[in-house]
């Protein structure tokens, strides 16, 4: 079960060369510079929290539990005949859990992942909607993991009638879908709305939802709880729009906002899938994240991860825990977990201190931007064999230094040990306008491949730093004292 | 008069079970049932269970 897992030995094992922006071994020579400039009070709350935090991403896992499966919104991306396409993949559905289940299921899971830092409760359906099974399952786990944090993600709808209960249950962060804040614009979204027991179509449904989120928002940043807003983007219907929704939300306190891209495969049944309406291209949800970039702060990390989801954001190890696969009561050893933030918390000192060095390195360049893709387990590193890559994540380069722009999902290229010509052309769609891949290692014949299309793939870094490595490539292929190109 | 659910169409969200002012709706095995016997259909109001209802046509008039 631990193939997608990072073991400790793969942070600790290999560190990078000390030449050139090498790190620096010492927890003691340096702050963590992820804090970036955010008072210590926030980045308290948001430093073990993969979606929250993008570098936390690197280091903690999370696991949502789907406890209460009602919902009192219909929304057009999502049809729960099934599964709500925007929080899974197709074709799995979710395990409906009580919140006894749930709580035991925590356990084991804490038990074999000490990575786990974060419990969600994330849907099927509304977490705020059916409240008292998202409150008794936080109930019963905050008695048995008391260093775990809570997150619940909700429409908003109920939220103002929860606040007091949130705040009681230690809850530092809340997720809201809100993805306009133009009633006209909702009605095209939202088909319907269920609201003290009646059923609200139309812009006087989306009218409802739109003031009750406003509410919700205000009232939990008045109680200093973090709220991420995710939206949708919906091309030809919200998307422009969302930079009114960014000020708007920013003016409201939200600390963080997640732009997601429509999913709307037909073969879902959505209504948005059924009607053709698409999805925005990778390159196109970039451009809004960009003119984004100078408002509410922005998440460009998130995986739109499935309900039931298990793991480091990016994999899923949900059909490892299902309920027939739990033991009765896992035997349950906190010291694991201990020891994994130690390590972690000397790894971050580490990693900023090869951050700094990589900023001076770039300073050097005179070139245009570049995007290159990166294949990583975690742990900030290029720690990943190209062919088991089942995403890449995507960052710019240019005198500035390397910033985080995304991720790329693709099908693993590598499957049975083979790669096909199919799965090539998966990849080569997730990478467009790439100019280089940063890799473990990669088999000459998918590197050619590569080559035959454009695209650089380089092996040369293999378990350093993501941001040394490129930084170090790109001074030397730009820098003035090219080297090598 | 009572109101049923079409047990093939019941997605087991329970959102009609706890909406419910009658108490007349509960689980049987994996999908939800509404007692006849409790059924009121909201006494002339819509009925609730078919207004919380994610699938169109999974309540009906029995």
């Amino acid at each position: 079960m631990s193939r997608n897992v990072i073991p400790l030995s793969s942070l600790t094992r290999i560190r990078p060369p000390q030449s050139g922006g090498g790190g620096c071994a010492s927890a003691s020579c340096g702050s963590s510079e992820g804090s970036g400039d955010m008072p210590a009070h926030i980045w308290d709350k948001v430093k073990d929290h993969p979606c929250y935090s993008e570098e936390a991403h690197h280091y903690f896992a999370r696991m949502h539990v789907a406890v209460a499966p009602a919902c009192n919104i219909q929304c057009n991306y999502c049809n729960r005949k099934y599964d709500c396409a925007n929080e899974s993949r197709p074709g799995v559905t979710s395990e409906k859990l009580t919140p006894e289940e749930a709580a035991r299921k925590v356990m084991a899971v804490a038990a074999k992942v000490p990575q786990l830092s974060v419990l969600g409760v994330a849907g099927p359906g509304d977490s705020l909607f059916d409240w008292r099974k998202t409150f008794e399952t936080f109930r019963l786990v905050e008695q048995l993991l008391p260093d775990i944090k809570f997150c619940i993600s909700t429409n908003g709808l109920a939220l103002p009638d929860h606040i007091e209960r949130i705040v009681d249950h230690n809850i530092d962060h809340v997720t809201i879908t809100l993805n306009t804040v133009d009633p006209a614009i909702g009605a095209a979204i939202y088909p319907w709305v269920y609201f003290n027991g009646k059923r609200y179509t139309g812009i006087d449904g989306a009218r409802i939802l739109h003031e009750r989120q406003m509410e919700g928002l205000e009232a939990l940043t008045a109680k200093g709880i973090l709220v991420k807003i995710n939206s949708v983007m919906i091309p030809g219907v919200n998307d422009q729009h969302l930079l009114e929704v960014n000020a708007a939300i920013k003016a409201k306190g939200a600390f963080l906002h997640n732009v997601l891209p429509l999913i709307s495969d037909p073969a879902h049944g959505t209504a948005y899938g059924l009607s053709g309406q698409r999805g925005p291209k990778p390159a196109e949800l970039k451009e809004l994240q960009d003119k984004l970039a100078g408002g509410a702060n922005l998440m460009r990390h998130c995986r739109q991860c499935r309900a039931d989801a298990v793991g480091m954001l990016g994999e899923d190890l949900s059909q490892d825990f299902t309920l027939d696969k739990l033991p009765e009561s896992a035997a349950y050893d906190p010291e694991p977990r201990r020891l994994y933030r130690e390590v972690v918390e000397q790894e971050r000192a580490d990693r900023a201190q090869a951050l700094a060095a990589a900023q001076v390195e770039v300073a050097r360049a005179l070139a245009p931007a570049q995007l290159v893709a990166v294949c990583t387990k975690g742990g900030g590193r290029i720690n990943q064999h190209f062919g088991h890559a089942k995403e890449f994540q995507v960052f710019e380069v240019d005198s500035l230094g390397v910033r985080f722009v995304g991720h790329r999902k693709a099908d693993t290229y590598c499957q049975g040990g083979y790669g096909d010509e199919e799965k090539l052309d998966v990849v080569l769609a997730a990478l467009e306008g790439i100019s280089t891949v940063f890799t473990a290692k990669i088999g000459r014949c998918p590197k050619n491949d590569l080559k035959a299309a454009g695209i650089e793939a380089i092996d040369l870094y293999p378990f350093e730093y993501i941001e040394t490595a490129v930084a170090r490539w790109y001074a030397e292929a730009f820098g003035i004292q090219t080297a090598t190109a | 008069m009572a109101l049923q659910i079409i047990a093939s169409e019941c997605t087991s969200c329970g959102a009609c079970e706890f909406e419910c002012p009658n108490a007349a709706i509960s689980i049987k095995s994996d999908v939800y049932v509404i007692k006849a016997s409790g059924c009121t259909e909201c006494d002339g109001d819509a009925p609730k269970c078919q207004a919380v209802c994610p699938v169109e046509g999974c309540i009906v008039q029995g």
